[in-house]
């Protein structure tokens, strides 16, 4: 420590251990008048937007003026508040997405794929719907979960893959259910059974007699014709599946290089049954979102 | 006081400063016990919406907690329109006033969790939460299979009631407590908010809704999966005007 320095500073007076001293410097200037400048600010802001409580309520501030519209129409004039601006924010949202949203609204399928604005917003806005609304079960891509949810990027619909079928489906959800036939059959049924299902698409080496023993069942018996028809094209009002494809949703026989394996994966189908449940969307998107949903996931695949 | 016996008493030094301090936090805070508006009425039809959570629904509340899905998964709406648009209508201080302690969050590493009730099908939940990354390729959640397998405690549910009930959770024990509830919130939940019949109702929930898809046994699963449910569907937003919330701030 400097001598000058001992004679121009100040010290509070304080000694610690007999000669630890406290410097008592003034705050730097700049420190000072920005410390003043927040204040004069907090003044400011007290008076401009709502701050104190005055009993059970409280000051609105000067800012009196933020207007919206709701989309039934009505103008409300409050003070501010993040949930007004909200709505001045959505509305005008709304306003920029109108035209597109009523041109679509109106138009058919093959109107929107004709025309390029329409398309292109309905692309745009169906991508992020479906991230948030469909992705969850169905994959960003729409590939699904083999055993869980549907591929919707395949050419197999379960409940039909037409632009207006798959809207039906998102609006009113699904509720595909295939009992359990745990039971019902003998082991040896049951192996026929998949022995037959197999056949249908035309696997490589599918024991011939115990197919044409599950046929007979398949067909009489075993009442599996009622949903999967006597074709096993399945039925779409009911969601049964098309057996005859080669593209699989709940038995995972793709996964499998042996015919007993693919035979197993057929077995605990029939033995388990199958419920699954789209949930309904109408409460939650609205027509023309539902609309433009469809378009785009007809899209994944080119649908039907 | 002399500022020399407050600089060297290490004990009163730390009383002034909390003092201090906590001017900034009453301030801001007290003011909103007073404020009509801060809590949102939210009635349809004479009956409070938003009622206490089922008892299988707070257990499943305690599991959340235990496993910490707080810690990365808020459940807090802001009112912004980017967020309007992919959780749904912002959330009410109403729909948390039962909540102790609140799972508002402040991290969201998984989205808001707010209104996702509903929004899947029980089984996508017990999948999701059983294994992830089989229904969403790119999640990094961790994998709680445990869950399906716990079988849940649920011996003491009474008493997990009665404390929150201390606290000024609505449940009731007396015929007096019951029927104030019936008048609230209606017959139906206030059934379910008696802790007279917890473990009973309990048990019927998860037999009627068979969140796991396991028939007869209470996993912990079910618990979890009848909260996540029942998460920001209290409030029927279809009821109210889309602006109706913006008069309470």
């Amino acid at each position: 420590m400097s001598k000058e320095t001992k004679q121009t500073v100040q010290t509070t007076g304080h000694a610690w251990d007999g000669d630890l001293q406290e410097f008592n410097n003034p705050l730097p200037t700049w420190w000072l008048w920005g410390f003043y400048a927040t204040v004069v600010f907090a003044i400011i802001y007290w008076v401009l937007y709502p701050t104190f409580p005055i009993g059970r309520s409280y000051s609105k501030g000067l800012f009196n003026n933020v207007t919206y519209t709701t989309s039934d129409g009505r103008t409300v004039t409050t003070h501010w508040n993040t949930r007004a601006l909200l709505m001045q924010d959505l509305e005008h949202a709304r306003e920029m997405q109108k035209p597109y949203l009523d041109k679509i609204k109106k138009a058919s399928f093959a109107e929107i794929a004709k025309d390029q604005d329409m398309r292109a917003f309905a692309y745009s806005k169906a991508k992020v719907l479906f991230a948030d609304n469909c992705a969850a079960c169905h994959q960003a891509g729409g590939a699904g979960v083999i055993g869980l949810y549907p591929n919707l990027a395949d050419d197999s619909w379960l409940w039909g893959g037409s632009h207006e079928q798959i809207e039906t489906t998102i609006r009113e959800g699904r509720h595909g259910n295939m009992p359990s036939f745990k039971g019902r059959f003998s082991d040896a049924q049951v192996a026929d059974l998949a022995s037959y299902v197999l056949s249908l698409s035309k696997q490589q080496g599918v024991n011939p007699a115990s197919a044409l023993r599950g046929k007979t069942l398949f067909e009489g018996q075993a009442g599996c014709f009622a949903c999967h028809t006597k074709a096993g094209t399945g039925n779409i009002a009911l969601g049964s599946a098309n057996l005859t494809d080669q593209i699989w949703t709940i038995a995972n026989v793709p996964a499998q290089h042996t015919i007993e394996g693919k035979q197993a994966a057929i077995e605990h189908v029939i033995l388990h049954g199958v419920s699954r449940r789209m949930p309904t969307w109408k409460g939650r998107l609205s027509d023309t979102e539902i609309k433009m949903l469809a378009f785009y996931i007809h899209g994944l695949s080119g649908g039907e | 006081m002399k500022h020399e016996k407050i600089e060297t008493n290490a004990g009163l030094l730390i009383i002034f400063t909390l003092i201090v301090i906590s001017i900034g936090g009453l301030v801001e805070i007290v003011p909103l016990y007073f404020i009509d508006s801060t809590v949102e009425k939210v009635t349809v039809a004479g009956k409070d919406t938003i009622h206490p959570y089922t008892p299988l629904q707070l257990r499943g509340r305690d599991i959340y907690m235990r496993e910490g899905c707080y810690l990365c998964h808020s459940q807090m709406i802001r009112p912004f329109r980017d967020e309007a648009l992919r959780y749904g209508h912002y959330s009410l201080a109403a729909e948390s006033k039962f909540d102790h302690p609140f799972q508002w969050g402040s991290k969201r590493t998984g989205p808001d969790l707010a209104r996702v009730g509903h929004k899947y099908s029980n089984q996508w939940h017990v999948q999701h939460l059983t294994a992830p990354r089989s229904v969403v390729p790119e999640s990094i959640m961790p994998n709680f299979p445990w869950l399906i397998k716990n079988e849940l405690t649920y011996k003491d549910i009474e008493d997990r009631m009665k404390a929150l009930k201390d606290v000024g959770v609505p449940y009731s024990i007396t015929e007096k407590e019951y029927q104030a509830n019936v008048k609230r919130f209606g017959k139906k939940i206030a059934e379910q908010l008696d802790i007279n019949h917890a473990e009973q109702n309990l048990l019927a929930e998860e037999t009627k809704n068979n969140y796991d898809g396991i028939p007869g046994k209470v996993t912990e699963m079910d618990a979890l999966v009848a909260y996540l449910q029942v998460l920001g569907t209290m409030v029927d937003f279809k009821q109210f005007e889309e602006d109706h919330f913006v008069k309470f701030r």
